[in-house]
C-alpha cells in the first residue's frame, strides 16, 4: 500500500444561502457554481476521504469527531430559518473516525468520537458535505473546533489526521468550513442589498485571498492572531481554521492555489478557494513559529505564574523536572553557544562549543524547551512503566533542537557534516527513526553512526550527538 | 383589561449536567446523580412559586444565538429531540413544549415599535436549544405552561458589553411594557451561568463530584460579588459593573440575559432570593430568584 497524501484542499463558506437560496442573488450563485466545480475537482482527483474541519461546530472537551457512519436529520439555521430546511444524510468513514480519535490521543490530545442519532451536524458541515459531496459517493469525517484551543493543539490535531491518511494509505481532501470575515449585518437585509460589511474587511478578505491564490498557507497562518484581531467577530480565541488546513499541508508557501470565487453573505466574506498541493515553484518562505509534533496543554491559563522568580541566576541548577535529573543552566565557557531555544541541560555543560571553524555539539534530546514535555511522549512513566511512544515525533524533535542550536551558532543545518546517534530500543525504533532521517538530515549528507544503549538521562528513546563545519 | 404583571424573575442556569444528574424520563443518558446544590436550588425556586399564579414563562437562552437581531419562537407547539453538540454523552432530550405566540408576538412587535431588529421562527423543523429545554425542564418538569423563547443577540462579540447592555435593557423595558400589555402573569427567567470558565477535559464519570469546583479564586471572587449584589437589592450596581464581570468572569452575561432580566424586573431595589449556588465543569452558576409579587405585596 503506497503512503497516503492529503491531495487536495478546500476553503468554503459556512452559511445556507448557497444551498437553499443561491437564486436570491447573484453572489450567492457564484458561490454556488464555486461549490460545484469544487465537487468535480474531489471527483477528478479520486479522492477517498473528505475531512472537515468546522468552525461552526464549537466544543469544549478537546476535539470531537464525528463518528455515526450515517447522520441524518433536518438542519435549521440559528439565524437564517426563513430560507428553509435541509434535511442531510452523510456517509460518515467511522473507522477513520476512530483511528484518527487514537492518534489525537497519541499525541497528547483531549480527543472524543460521537455517535448519537439525532446529533446536530452544524450548518458549516451540513452545507459543504451537501455540495462537495452530493452524491454521498466519498465517506467523510467532521471535526470540531475547540473553542479554547490555539496554535499548537490545532496543529497537532491535523497532524494526528495526517498519520492515520498516510499509514491507511488514503487520498484525502482537506476542508475548512470558514467565513473569511466573519461580521454580519446586524439587520436584515434584501438579498440584493448584500456586500461586504466594510471596506477594511473587503481588504482583508483579499489579502488573504492573495496569499492563497500563491500557495501561502503557512503564512496565512501566521497571520491568523492578526486576522482574528482585524476582521472577525470576537467570539472565539482565535482563528483557528487556517492553522490547521496548513498543517494539513505540511505548513507550506509552495502550494498552487486557485480563488473559484469570493463574495459577500449577510456582509460576512464568503470563499471557495482550491488548494493543490503540487509545488507552484516558488521558493519557500520564513516560518516563524515553532512546529509542533505533540500537545502538552497550554491550558494552564489560570495557574499563577510569578515573573519575578530569578532564582535560576543564583544557582546553576534551576529547576527539578518533574521526573528524572534537575535541570541546569547551560555553562559559559570560551567558544560555547548556548540558546534559550534548546532544552536545558541536565549536568554542567553548554549546548555547543566553537572550536576554530568546527561546532561540537553536546547530547541533544527531543525535549522541548521551556517545558521540557516529551513530543512522541516519554518511554516509560515515573514509576518505570513502559508507555507506547512516537519515536518518529522524538527523532523530529531532536532534529529541531538541532537546528535551533546550530542556528544560535550563526551556522544553518546543511553545514552539519558528522552525527552519532544513540537509540534506547533498536529493533522498535531504527526504522521510524530512518524514515525521520531520510527527510530530513538524509537530505543533506552528514555521516551517521547508529548505536544502541541501554538508556538515556531521561525517559527519551533518542539522542544525537552532532559536528558541524563552520566554513573556512 | 386587567394589567399584565411579572411575578417572579429569575436567573436560572442550564449545563444539561442538571437534566442528565435527574435522570427525567425524557433524557436518554443515565447518571448516579450529581451536582446536588444547583438541582436542590431548583427545587426551593420551585417550592417557593408553587403556589404563584402565572401564565407563561419568558425565557432568554444564550445557546440560541443569533447575529441578526433578537428571534422569537413563534409557532405554538415544538416536539423533538434535542442532542446537545457540546456534551452528547449527556444531554439527548426529547422534548414537547407549548409557546405562548400570542405574548411571543406581542414583545416582538413592541420591540420591532422601538426599533429593535426583530423576528419570529416559524420553520416547523426548527430544533429547540438545549438551554432553553434545560431550563424549561428544570424550571417546570411537568412542562404545563407555555413558554416565550427568546433568543441571545451575540452583539458583545459584534461590539462590546456595553452596546449589549445597551440593547438588552431597550430590549426589557418592551418586554415589560408588552407583559402589561397583554394581560398576563408571566415569570420572566434569563438562563444563565455566572462565571463561564469551563475545565477542558471530562472525569471519566461526568457526576464525579470530587473533581467539580470552580476554575479559579478569580471567578469565585467575581460570582459572590455580583450575588451579594442580588441578595442585598442593588441590581444597579450589576448593571454598572457588568462589563468588567463579563470580561474578567468570562461570564455568560456575554449573551444579555441577565441584562435583559433586571430591565425586566424594573432593576429591582429589593433583595433578590439566592436559592443555589454551585459549579458546573468549572463555571459559576446560581439559581436566584427575583419575588416580584412578594414585593408588590409589600409595596399595596
Amino acid at each position: 500500500m503506497s503512503e497516503g497524501s492529503v491531495v487536495g484542499s478546500f476553503v468554503v463558506p459556512v452559511h445556507p444561502h448557497t444551498v437553499l437560496a443561491p437564486n436570491q442573488n447573484e453572489g450567492w450563485q457564484r458561490l454556488r457554481d464555486a461549490f460545484d466545480e469544487a465537487a468535480q475537482t474531489i471527483k477528478d482527483l479520486d479522492a477517498d476521504l473528505l475531512v472537515i474541519y468546522s468552525t461552526t461546530w464549537p466544543s469544549i472537551i478537546g476535539h470531537q469527531i464525528q463518528s455515526d457512519p450515517n447522520p441524518e436529520w433536518v438542519m435549521v439555521d440559528h439565524d437564517f430559518h426563513d430560507l428553509g430546511s435541509i434535511e442531510y444524510s452523510f456517509n460518515i468513514d467511522q473507522e477513520f473516525a476512530h483511528a484518527w480519535d487514537d492518534a489525537n490521543k497519541k499525541r497528547g490530545l483531549q480527543s472524543r468520537c460521537v455517535n448519537y442519532k439525532g446529533f446536530p451536524i452544524d450548518v458549516g458541515s451540513v452545507v459543504a458535505l451537501t455540495l462537495l459531496n452530493p452524491d454521498n459517493a466519498i465517506p467523510a469525517v467532521i471535526v470540531s473546533s475547540n473553542m479554547y484551543a490555539n496554535r499548537s493543539e490545532t496543529t497537532v490535531l491535523a497532524k494526528s489526521c495526517l498519520d492515520v491518511i498516510k499509514s491507511q494509505g488514503r487520498r484525502a481532501v482537506a476542508v475548512t468550513a470558514m467565513s473569511l470575515s466573519n461580521r454580519m449585518f446586524t439587520d436584515f437585509i434584501k438579498p440584493e442589498d448584500d456586500k461586504i460589511h466594510s471596506l477594511k474587511d473587503d481588504e482583508w478578505n483579499l489579502k488573504i485571498l492573495e496569499f492563497l491564490k500563491q500557495g501561502r498557507l503557512e503564512d496565512v497562518g501566521q497571520l491568523s492572531r492578526t486576522i482574528q484581531r482585524q476582521i472577525r467577530v470576537q467570539k472565539v480565541v482565535a482563528f483557528k481554521p487556517m492553522w490547521w488546513l496548513s498543517a494539513m499541508n505540511g505548513n507550506r508557501n509552495d502550494l498552487s492555489g486557485k480563488v473559484l470565487a469570493y463574495e459577500p453573505i449577510h456582509g460576512a466574506g464568503g470563499a471557495v478557494v482550491s488548494i493543490d498541493p503540487t509545488p507552484s515553484g516558488a521558493g519557500d518562505k520564513e516560518y516563524d513559529e515553532d512546529d509542533v509534533e505533540y500537545f502538552h496543554g497550554e491550558r494552564g491559563v489560570l495557574d499563577t505564574i510569578d515573573e519575578n522568580d530569578t532564582g535560576a541566576q543564583q544557582s546553576p541548577v534551576v529547576e527539578q523536572a518533574s521526573s528524572g535529573p534537575s535541570l541546569w543552566e547551560p555553562t559559559e565557557a570560551e567558544g560555547s553557544v548556548n540558546t534559550d531555544a534548546a532544552p536545558k541541560p541536565v549536568g554542567a555543560y553548554p549546548h555547543a562549543r566553537k572550536v576554530g571553524n568546527m561546532l561540537f555539539l553536546s547530547g541533544v534530546g527531543p525535549r522541548q524547551p521551556g517545558t521540557n514535555a516529551i513530543p512522541g511522549g516519554p518511554i516509560h512513566d515515573e514509576d518505570g512503566e513502559p508507555l507506547d511512544y512516537d519515536i518518529e515525533a522524538q527523532t523530529h524533535a531532536v532534529v529541531n533542537n538541532v537546528k535551533r542550536i546550530v542556528e544560535e551558532a550563526g551556522a544553518s543545518m546543511d553545514q552539519v557534516v558528522d552525527v552519532t546517534t544513540f537509540l534506547v530500543d533498536m529493533k522498535r525504533d531504527f526504522k521510524g527513526y530512518n524514515d525521520v532521517w531520510a527527510e530530513t538530515l538524509g537530505k543533506i549528507g552528514p555521516t551517521r553512526t547508529t548505536l544502541a544503549i541501554d538508556a538515556l538521562p531521561t525517559p527519551i528513546a533518542v539522542e544525537m550527538k552532532v559536528i558541524v563545519h563552520l566554513g573556512e | 383589561m386587567v394589567k399584565g404583571k411579572i411575578v417572579a424573575g429569575c436567573i436560572a442556569p442550564h449545563p444539561p449536567h442538571l437534566v442528565y444528574a435527574e435522570n427525567p424520563s425524557q433524557n436518554e443518558p443515565v447518571a448516579e446523580g450529581g451536582w446536588e446544590q444547583l438541582r436542590w436550588g431548583y427545587e426551593r425556586l420551585r417550592a417557593s412559586l408553587a403556589d404563584i399564579e402565572y401564565d407563561a414563562i419568558v425565557v432568554l437562552s444564550p445557546h440560541w444565538q443569533t447575529y441578526i437581531g433578537t428571534h422569537f419562537l413563534g409557532l405554538p407547539h415544538f416536539q423533538g429531540l434535542s442532542v446537545d453538540p457540546v456534551f452528547p454523552n449527556l444531554f439527548r432530550y426529547h422534548y414537547d413544549l407549548n409557546i405562548d405566540v400570542e405574548l411571543a408576538k406581542a414583545i416582538h412587535d413592541e420591540a420591532a415599535s422601538a426599533g429593535l431588529p426583530v423576528k419570529m421562527m416559524e420553520n416547523p423543523d426548527f430544533r429547540v436549544d438545549y438551554g432553553t429545554i434545560t431550563t424549561g425542564h428544570l424550571f417546570n418538569p411537568e412542562w404545563d405552561k407555555p413558554m416565550v423563547v427568546l433568543s441571545s443577540n451575540r452583539s458583545t462579540a459584534y461590539y462590546s458589553v456595553e452596546v449589549m447592555q445597551e440593547i438588552m435593557v431597550e430590549l426589557g423595558r418592551v418586554t415589560r411594557r408588552a407583559i402589561e400589555a397583554s394581560g398576563k402573569r408571566v415569570v420572566v427567567l434569563a438562563s444563565n451561568s455566572l462565571s463561564h470558565r469551563h475545565f477542558t477535559t471530562e472525569s471519566e464519570v461526568p457526576e464525579d463530584m470530587s473533581k467539580e469546583h470552580i476554575t479559579s479564586h478569580a471567578m469565585h471572587l467575581w460570582d459572590m460579588r455580583i450575588i451579594d449584589y442580588m441578595r442585598t437589592g442593588q441590581a444597579q450596581r450589576i448593571l454598572d459593573e457588568m462589563p468588567e464581570f463579563t470580561e474578567q468572569a468570562i461570564a455568560e452575561s456575554d449573551g444579555g440575559g441577565l441584562s435583559w432580566l433586571l430591565s425586566t424586573l424594573d432593576v429591582p431595589d429589593y433583595p433578590a432570593i439566592l436559592h443555589g449556588y454551585g459549579t458546573i465543569i468549572g463555571t459559576g452558576n446560581a439559581v436566584v430568584e427575583w419575588p416580584c409579587h412578594a414585593h408588590e405585596e409589600a409595596d399595596a
